[in-house]
């Protein structure tokens, strides 16, 4: 009866981890094959927005806690990222300036933005950014911070639901009007860009951008691990039982407001890896992208794809980009009532999302397929095997 | 000075003095009340009586504006929830409170009094013991064959002995049950006396409760309350034959 927790939780079902697997050869294998690197780079960047989503798998579709406002940490994860490669690129226009092969056109040594709002000397805030480590620490830990903080001033008051949806969705806002009001640190409304070189490697070289395809993707896979290990455990049933029943959660002798911050700050540095791996795929980071709007697109991501299931939230991503992409090009004008339409669909038809589509259909077509279709008996026993959920735990 | 006189340490449970005001109603006045250990003692009492605000006052759910409830030496007016659970008092609501998506094995692991930390839940470990523990409570509480059953397609009294059975997975020192035989078949019922008979050998289980045959069959001594006031105390032949009681609560 004794197991290994560990290995039961991060391996699941038979069902579940041959989704896994699945995905991993999809993002490993077939979309490197398929694609050529413009499509695989907006790949990259479509996956780094799903770290956000996964993030919400934890908090939302487990905890019950919607957060309208992820894009506050990702966008975190992000700038600082992107102060560090700003200040790389400073240094090498340095570099090039006193070496005579270039003509710096601001203050050397300064990120140009910082020279255009009159600010001559860089900024004690930006000072950790010149350490690769340092930035690495403050990219996962000041999203964190700042997620403690909201969370223990909302939770700890025992604030929830729609409550917390709109304080979270503010926050955003809040954050986006900060980025574009202090130009001088942050660059304003056009955001930080025109990025030379990471730890002396040039970032827009094409071995350079195979290379952020496949740390995002793998990344994408820890984390659905993460997430798995943490759902899998004792914590998991408890924030089922949180969402479901809060108060005998509370008189069963937990201190529920410390799970919920918990969760939420898992969630936000989540986020953050995305929003900073989003920096190293895209060249930019801009306040746009630190508000409301994709806040509420990370939602779509995850009920899309089935909020329970992070394996689905990385899918509901990728449909839902391609698909904006897709139809942006197609139908401009009437993009936003498909997706709007979509979102109808699925709220009401498949609450569980196109994972749960997948739990249940594709059980019943395999049925089908094989009352009709004559398949050699290994074939039948393996996909059995798969499936097999009755004494699944491998 | 009534605890002193009696002797403390018989009682697992004393009430003094209790007064919560609602914006100046008051729900609960001046109430004090003894539990013995090792019985099951009941409260009675009409609608608006105060009975389910006296438990919430135990539990932690709402704080008195005076009074003292002494528990095995904390006064649990000053402690927040989980540690009024962690003193070892269990509270089942009127309503069952279970995870509906959660089997019964999972409903019964989340109230296992270890791993209530975060990270202590992360790294909890399902080991034999858990296991075992986990089985011999379902088995007391007879859903031992239901064990592998999403609580959600339990019977409406199957939630409130698997609610039951959450607290016991606790071992709390003091019960606090707040209707637990409502919406129960008369099997059921006889079922769930036998049940509180057999728990209360080692701890003391308070419970509010309307059926009068039920109480009859549980009760070790009954409390009566009146509109958030004590009206009587004493066994149940006494209660039953007390005017004031017959007058307000039990009818001629």
């Amino acid at each position: 009866m004794v197991e290994s927790s560990i290995k039961r939780n991060i391996i699941g079902t038979r069902g579940e981890f041959m989704s896994f697997a699945l995905l991993a050869i999809v993002l490993l294998v077939v979309f490197p094959l398929a694609f050529g690197i413009f499509r695989l780079n907006l790949t990259a960047k479509y996956l780094s927005l799903a770290f956000a989503a996964l993030g919400l798998v934890l908090c939302w579709g487990y905890g019950g806690i919607l957060s309208l406002g992820q894009a506050l940490y990702w966008g975190l994860g992000g700038y600082c990222m992107a102060a560090f490669l700003k200040l790389e690129a400073a240094a090498v226009i340095a570099r090039d300036a006193s070496s005579g092969t270039a003509r710096a056109l601001t203050t050397v040594g300064l990120p140009d933005f910082m020279d255009w709002n009159q600010i001559t000397t860089l900024p004690y805030l930006w000072y950790p950014f010149k350490s690769f480590t340092l930035t690495l620490i403050l990219m996962l830990f000041v999203p964190g911070l700042v997620a403690w903080i909201v969370g223990m001033a909302i939770f700890k008051r025992r604030v929830s639901g729609v409550y917390f949806a709109i304080i979270t969705q503010a926050l955003a806002w809040c954050m986006e009007i900060l980025f574009v009001t202090r130009q001088g640190l942050t660059g304003g409304i056009n955001g930080i860009t025109d990025f030379r070189t990471i730890l002396g490697v040039r970032v827009d070289s094409t071995a350079m951008q195979y290379f952020f395809y496949f740390l995002t993707a793998i990344l994408v896979l820890a984390c659905i691990l993460l997430c798995r290990i943490l759902t899998g455990s004792k914590f998991g049933q408890l924030m089922i039982a949180i969402r479901d029943m809060e108060d005998r959660v509370r008189f069963s002798g937990y201190d529920v407001a410390n799970f919920k911050t918990f969760v939420f700050v898992i969630a936000a540095m989540m986020s953050a890896v995305g929003g900073a791996l989003f920096t190293l795929n895209v060249g930019f980071m801009s306040p746009k992208l630190v508000t409301v709007e994709p806040s509420i697109y990370m939602v779509i991501f995850c009920a899309l794809g089935g909020r329970l299931s992070p394996v689905g939230a990385i899918y509901g991503t990728l449909l839902v980009c391609f698909a904006r992409t897709y139809f942006q090009e197609k139908f401009p004008s009437l993009w936003m009532y498909i997706m709007g339409a979509v979102f109808i669909v699925v709220t009401m038809w498949c609450p569980r999302g196109l994972a749960g589509v997948m739990d249940t259909f594709l059980p019943k077509l395999w049925i089908q397929v094989k009352n009709h279709i004559k398949l050699p008996a290994f074939l039948i026993r393996a996909v059995d095997w798969i499936g097999g959920d009755a004494e699944g735990r491998c | 000075m009534v605890a002193a006189s009696k002797g403390l340490s018989d009682y697992a449970l004393s009430v003094e003095g209790l007064t919560v005001s609602f914006d100046g109603f008051k729900a609960v006045n001046n109430v004090s009340l003894y539990v013995k250990r090792n019985t099951v003692h009941v409260v009675i009492g009409p609608n608006g009586a105060g009975k389910t605000t006296l438990l919430d006052l135990i539990c932690g759910k709402t704080k008195p504006t005076e009074g003292r409830i002494m528990f095995n030496g904390h006064d649990l007016t000053k402690l927040p929830e989980q540690k009024i659970v962690k003193a070892g008092v269990g509270r089942k609501f009127q309503t069952p409170s279970i995870y509906p998506e959660l089997t019964v094995f999972g409903n019964l692991e989340v109230s296992y009094p270890k791993g209530r930390s975060v990270f202590g839940s992360i790294f909890f470990k399902r080991d034999s013991e858990v296991i075992d523990r986990i089985h011999e409570t379902a088995k007391l509480v007879r859903l031992e064959s239901l064990i592998d059953t999403p609580a959600d397609l339990l019977s409406h009294g199957q939630k409130q002995w698997l609610e039951i059975g959450m607290l016991l997975i606790a071992d709390p020192q003091l019960l606090l049950l707040d209707e637990p035989v409502a919406g129960m078949s008369v099997d059921e019922r006889r079922k769930t006396a036998e049940l509180l008979l057999k728990i209360c050998s080692n701890r003391s289980v308070l419970v509010i409760e309307h059926d009068m045959k039920f109480v009859r069959a549980i009760a070790h001594r009954v409390t009566v309350l009146n509109r958030g006031e004590f009206l009587a105390e004493g066994s149940m032949d006494e209660i039953e034959n007390d005017p004031r009681v017959i007058e307000v609560y039990l009818g001629k």
